[in-house]
């Protein structure tokens, strides 16, 4: 435990360990549950918040990026959830059941919860805890092995979210949108840990997005663990728009069942730092994986994407597409590991990260990496960065389209590559409508 | 009357390299001007300067359409005041559709005019009909932007966007090139349709064939980044015998 408390050194990592030990008490769980936190919350305080000398967190340096902790967010007052009745209107013609997380708790009279479709439950995380629930309190525990000190202090803090549970065989037609709002004046922390056990042969669409307001500092740490059946679909699309100042940590943890099929689409236009984290493992064979997402930055935004996928069965494939376009002095992270292990023979992998590079100041780091034992397989991956095409250009703009235009279009068209792949088509055309948007505020 | 086209002494490079040196040439409404020369000597070179591609130092010379300064024109205002040009490869645009290329050129062109935009499907119904005069198969407009396109079906492609943005000038880079005897006359059909006593044009080629279809009036011979020849459309058929020999001297 020195160890621990000598790691702790910064205002943020001081006043993260304060908050743990006055709010320890009172956080939703039976004993199974306190046993998980405490053990989570040691893993945090032995290393401390990531830093760069973290190869994972090498170009995410929390310790620099976060300057202090805030508050935990308490239960959303009535203004709170007017705004979070508001929110997300973009999104309002997805057709999507609504399920609404404000300031990190589950609020049942904001959302669809009615009708529901046969062999779908859902309920908030806290009841779970309170009863320490075999599922859940297993489910924190099986996340440390990771170590993975984001996720730890997640597990040490979640006090709500969306627990999920889709009956084998049941084919849920109606897209479930989990809604994470913040609202308030002041800057809080926001943990929330959602679930969602898919059944086999069930196939179920699930869309996550996040927003707040745009001046306030707010820290969210919002984590999300899928159990994918046998035979099972899953689509799962992300959507981080977190106001301007935020700092957004999500993690993905994904375990995927023998001739599954998973597809993730993550879509980063929003906060001030992103760091979202996927660790998706095949366990069961000839599953198809599809992983792609895209993140739009500007003004000074950090936007770190770093993917994990572990082919641990064979006959497995998974295509991994991200794409970043980055104005101004933003800077895009992409992580990209693929591991395979010595019995997931006949694996076929790819990963590329592609990135647009629209001003002289923008950065990209991209860090591809294989990991592979067995030996039948097909893997790649590549790496591109680039600024957009001058002579394309021209050719628009020969055409009478004015130069703002003609870059919009051509940055559409590299983003649209993976938009498209999005397989329904109101969110698709909400992403689209989202990029354009982005375009336009482009100075 | 002012014409519609006036390049005097036009004088140009590209990585330090001259190409342009001192070149004159008029074009009035309702001309067709051919313009003949070896490789290199600068065809290409002469329309891209028209129409605005950056990378080309002017060291002198000036170039006035409609009596305006071109040179004080960003490429897409050249284009909304009527400047077109057909690109001896045109290039491929993953990612944008055809159709939505054309929509955007278009209202792009009569917004910058103070025009009103053309509703999708009045824009669609004009499309496809020039697509079906032009030999283009609909389907094609669906597809990203010459992505794929035969040599061939790219050059119907530019025609048909000339077609569509109806300029005032047309320069025409060897649109002829990579077509078969078939697609050239359709092609040069759909030029034809576009001769207008409001209208000039400037038709790049190698090939005499072309100035069957499309009749010139006036046919030039471009060398070493000047128009060292002028004269009627025999010019063309005197060439083709005796090739550009006697202009290389001039060239030196
Ligand atoms: N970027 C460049 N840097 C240096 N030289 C160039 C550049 N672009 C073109 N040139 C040169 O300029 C000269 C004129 O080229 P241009 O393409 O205008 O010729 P052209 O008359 O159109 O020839 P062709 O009949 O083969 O199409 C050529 O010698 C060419 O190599
Ligand atoms: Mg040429």
């Amino acid at each position: 435990m020195n160890a621990g408390i000598a790691a702790i050194k910064t205002e943020a990592e001081t006043g993260l360990a304060d908050t743990y030990a006055a709010a320890r008490q009172e956080l939703p769980g039976g004993p199974a549950v306190a046993a998980a936190r405490a053990e989570a919350f040691n893993i945090f305080a032995l290393g401390g918040l990531p830093h760069r000398r973290l190869e994972a967190w090498k170009y995410t340096d929390l310790r620099r990026l976060m300057k202090d902790a805030k508050p935990l967010a308490g239960a959303p007052d009535a203004a709170a959830l007017g705004a979070a009745r508001q929110a997300a209107q973009w999104l309002s013609e997805l057709g999507a059941r609504r399920i609404v997380v404000v300031n990190g708790t589950f609020v049942p009279a904001l959302s669809d919860l009615a009708d529901l479709d046969e062999g779908l439950t859902i309920r908030a995380l806290a009841q779970g805890l309170v009863t320490d629930e075999p599922l859940l309190s297993a489910d924190l525990g099986t996340l440390l092995p990771h170590n993975e000190p984001a996720l730890a202090l997640n597990t040490a803090f979640a006090g709500d979210g969306v627990v999920i549970e889709v009956a084998a065989g049941a084919e849920i037609k109606r897209p479930i949108h989990l809604l994470f709002v913040t609202a308030g004046e002041t800057a809080s922390a926001i943990f929330t840990r959602s679930v969602a056990v898919i059944g086999a042969g069930a196939s179920v669409s699930l869309i996550e997005s996040h927003e707040g307001p745009e001046g306030s500092d707010y820290q969210v740490n919002a984590a999300l663990q899928v159990q994918l059946g046998d035979d099972a679909r899953l689509d799962h699309v992300k959507i981080v728009r977190e106001g301007g100042a935020a700092l957004h940590v999500g993690t993905l943890l994904a375990d995927i069942g023998a001739r599954a099929r998973f597809n993730a689409f993550s879509f980063i236009v929003g906060g001030s730092v992103v760091r979202n984290q996927m660790f998706v493992r095949l366990a069961g064979a000839d599953t198809v994986a599809e992983i792609s997402g895209v993140s739009l930055l500007a003004g000074r935004q950090h936007a770190d994407t770093t993917l994990s996928i572990e082919h641990a069965a064979p006959g497995s494939q998974s295509r991994e597409t991200f794409k970043a376009v980055v104005d101004e002095a933003a800077r895009a992270v992409f992580q990209g590991k693929i591991a395979v292990r010595q019995q997931a023979q006949k694996t076929d992998a790819r990963m590329m990260s592609r990135a647009l590079l629209l001003s002289a100041e923008a950065e990209v780091f991209s860090k591809p990496e294989l990991e592979i034992f067995a030996d039948d397989v097909q893997c790649g991956h590549g790496a591109t960065t680039g600024t957009l095409d001058d002579q394309l250009k021209f050719y628009l703009m020969a055409r009478g389209i004015p130069a703002k235009e003609a870059e919009a279009l051509l940055i559409q068209a590299f983003v649209g590559e993976v938009i498209d792949t999005i397989t329904q088509e109101s969110l698709r055309d909400a992403l689209s409508a989202a990029t354009l948007a982005w375009l336009g505020e482009r100075g | 009357m002012t014409a519609l086209l006036e390049i005097r002494d036009l004088r140009a490079e590209i990585g330090g390299r001259k190409i342009l040196n001192g070149l004159d040439l008029t074009v009035n409404k309702g001309e067709i001007h051919a313009i003949m020369g070896p490789n290199g000597a600068g065809k290409s070179t002469l329309s891209y300067v028209l129409a605005g591609k950056p990378g080309y130092e002017i060291t002198g010379g000036q170039v006035l359409f409609n009596g305006e300064d071109l040179f004080e024109m960003s490429p897409d205002e050249r284009a909304a005041k009527g400047v077109f040009l057909a690109f001896q490869y045109p290039l491929e645009i993953p990612g944008v559709a055809t159709l939505t290329f054309l929509r955007a050129a278009l209202n792009a062109q009569r917004k910058k005019r103070g025009e009103e935009e053309l509703s999708s499907p009045d824009l669609l119904k004009r499309v496809r009909e020039l697509a079906k005069k032009l030999g283009i198969d609909p389907e094609m407009l669906r597809r990203p932007l010459n992505v794929g396109f035969s040599g061939g079906e790219k050059k119907r492609n530019e025609t048909l966007q000339m077609a569509l943005l109806e300029p005032r000038l047309c320069v025409l880079d060897e649109t002829d090139s990579g077509l078969d005897i078939d697609a050239l006359k359709v092609v040069a059909n759909g030029v034809n349709q576009l001769r207008s006593t409001e209208r000039g044009m400037i038709v790049i080629t190698h090939y005499q064939r072309l100035l069957d279809y499309i009749v010139p009036d006036v046919v030039h011979v471009l060398a070493a980044g000047r128009i060292v020849e002028t004269g009627g459309k025999d010019l063309a058929l005197q060439l083709e015998a005796t090739g550009y020999a006697q202009y290389q001297n001039e060239a030196a």
